[in-house]
């Protein structure tokens, strides 16, 4: 099984992307890690006349730590993240996440970058950046620009990038050392993409919490009144209905079975940050 | 048809290509280089069966294309003889039932040596859930985490003698 015919640059600037990158007749993609679209080339899903391979930027795979936030390069690996090889923003969360994604084997070339700028709706990273308030760094033609990553995923499959932009970093807020997390994924089986993924963020001292559902057939979901519940200590039964509603409320057409899936990750990730 | 020259080094030695940018580091260890050991199962990254090391890391071959490993070290099973730890899990799992067909056991042999390199302590469980990306149709699992744990206290007792 192989994939359709392509050209193939290596760049090892952004330059170079660019020059790439401009619109034209031929579909040119960006590859980084591959391990999301090297399957779909391989299975004819994806089209490509011609792949602009990123893992030569250097620049793309630096930290950059600041008072206020950690700048993590967009091509780091999970592996990375896994390894607590880089500098963590997230009191655990990142590594905790980064462990969860598919197997070792694919952790090990596939990038954070690449991931969100896919934005699978079910992709791990993409519900721990909207829930953990980062920014995402985006190179275009027309400049630089920094995205809220609640505002950075439009639906499956689809961002805020326009066709020449590349994500190059992740921009995560230093969390209070007072916040606790709790998470909840459900897989079909261990390593698969989720079903659903809840995060929960909880700090009693600084009295912020933040609930946010992934996994949801497009952007994560952030139920801002479940997590002022969660905040004012509701009790489980008013938390979940409160859950229920606000994901019932969010008009993605949730059958049923998958809206007491999502409520149940959500109260199981809210209890888990509570506990 | 347009090719890009790479090289790499492959189990120890240097190699220089011209590959198509659509060929997978599988096929390319396969049909160009014949190291056989690298097995090609669903080809779409879910079997694990043609894992190989790159640059000491395992990867799946099918989902890596082999433009991208331009510079890269490269060791497939066949590079990897000699290898302590890896004759110690071949011993298990030839002792503890690891294999029927034998398909999915380079992959399962280079995923599980990278798992008792990471976690020299790893129990059955964590087993389970760490070899979950290598699908076996034979054995039912139970003898390769058989002899996985073997082998973990094979070279426990080896690391213990040598204190």
């Amino acid at each position: 099984m192989k994939p359709a015919p392509f050209a193939y640059i290596r760049a090892a600037d952004l330059a170079t992307v660019d020059a790439a990158m401009q619109p034209g007749e031929t579909l040119t993609k960006i590859i980084a890690g591959g391990q999301s679209l090297v399957p779909m080339l391989n299975l004819r899903l994806a089209p490509a006349d011609r792949l602009v391979d990123i893992r030569g930027l250097v620049a793309l795979r630096q930290v950059e730590e600041r008072p206020g936030s950690i700048l993590y390069g967009a091509l780091l690996t999970h592996a990375t993240f896994e390894d607590r090889l880089v500098p963590d923003a997230s009191n655990g969360l990142m590594p905790h996440v980064a462990a969860r994604i598919a197997f070792r084997s694919v952790r090990n070339r596939g990038t954070i970058g690449g991931a969100l700028a896919l934005a699978d709706p079910a992709a791990d990273w993409l519900t721990t950046v909207v829930a953990l308030e980062a920014l995402l760094h985006v190179h275009g033609p027309d400049g630089d620009r920094v995205v809220p990553a609640e505002d950075f995923v439009i639906g499956p499959y689809f961002t805020d990038l326009g066709e020449a932009d590349v994500l190059t970093a992740i921009e995560v807020p230093r969390r209070k050392a007072t916040e606790r997390w709790g998470t909840c994924k459900v897989a079909v089986k261990a390593g698969e993409y989720a079903e659903s993924l809840s995060i929960a963020l909880l700090d009693r001292e600084g009295r912020t919490a933040r609930v946010v559902v992934g996994a949801t057939d497009g952007a994560p979901l952030v139920l801002a009144r479940t997590a002022q519940a969660l905040l004012d200590g509701a009790a489980e039964a008013d938390l979940r209905r409160i859950a229920g509603a606000e994901l019932e409320a969010a008009d993605r057409a949730f059958s049923p079975a998958k809206l007491t899936m999502h409520t149940t990750t959500a109260i199981r990730a809210a209890r888990d940050a509570a506990a | 048809m347009i090719t890009t020259p790479i090289s790499l080094t492959v189990n120890g030695e240097k190699v220089s290509a011209m590959v198509e940018p659509r060929t997978h580091l599988g096929d390319f260890l396969r049909d160009a280089l014949r190291f056989t050991a690298v097995h090609l199962g669903c080809e779409h990254g879910v079997c694990g069966a043609c894992t190989v090391l790159i640059d000491g890391e395992p990867a799946r071959a099918c989902i890596t294309l082999a433009v991208a490993v331009d510079g890269a070290d490269v060791r497939t099973l066949e590079g990897l003889q000699g290898d302590r730890m890896m004759e110690v899990l071949k011993q298990a799992f030839h002792d503890k039932h690891g294999l029927q067909c034998g398909f999915c056991t380079p992959g399962m042999l280079i995923a599980a040596r990278d798992l008792l390199q990471r976690q020299p302590d790893v129990d059955a469980p964590a087993v389970r859930l760490a070899m979950a990306g290598n699908l076996c149709r034979c054995t039912g699992y139970q003898g390769i985490v058989r002899s996985i744990i073997a082998a973990r206290d094979e070279l426990a007792a080896c690391r213990s003698a040598t204190d």
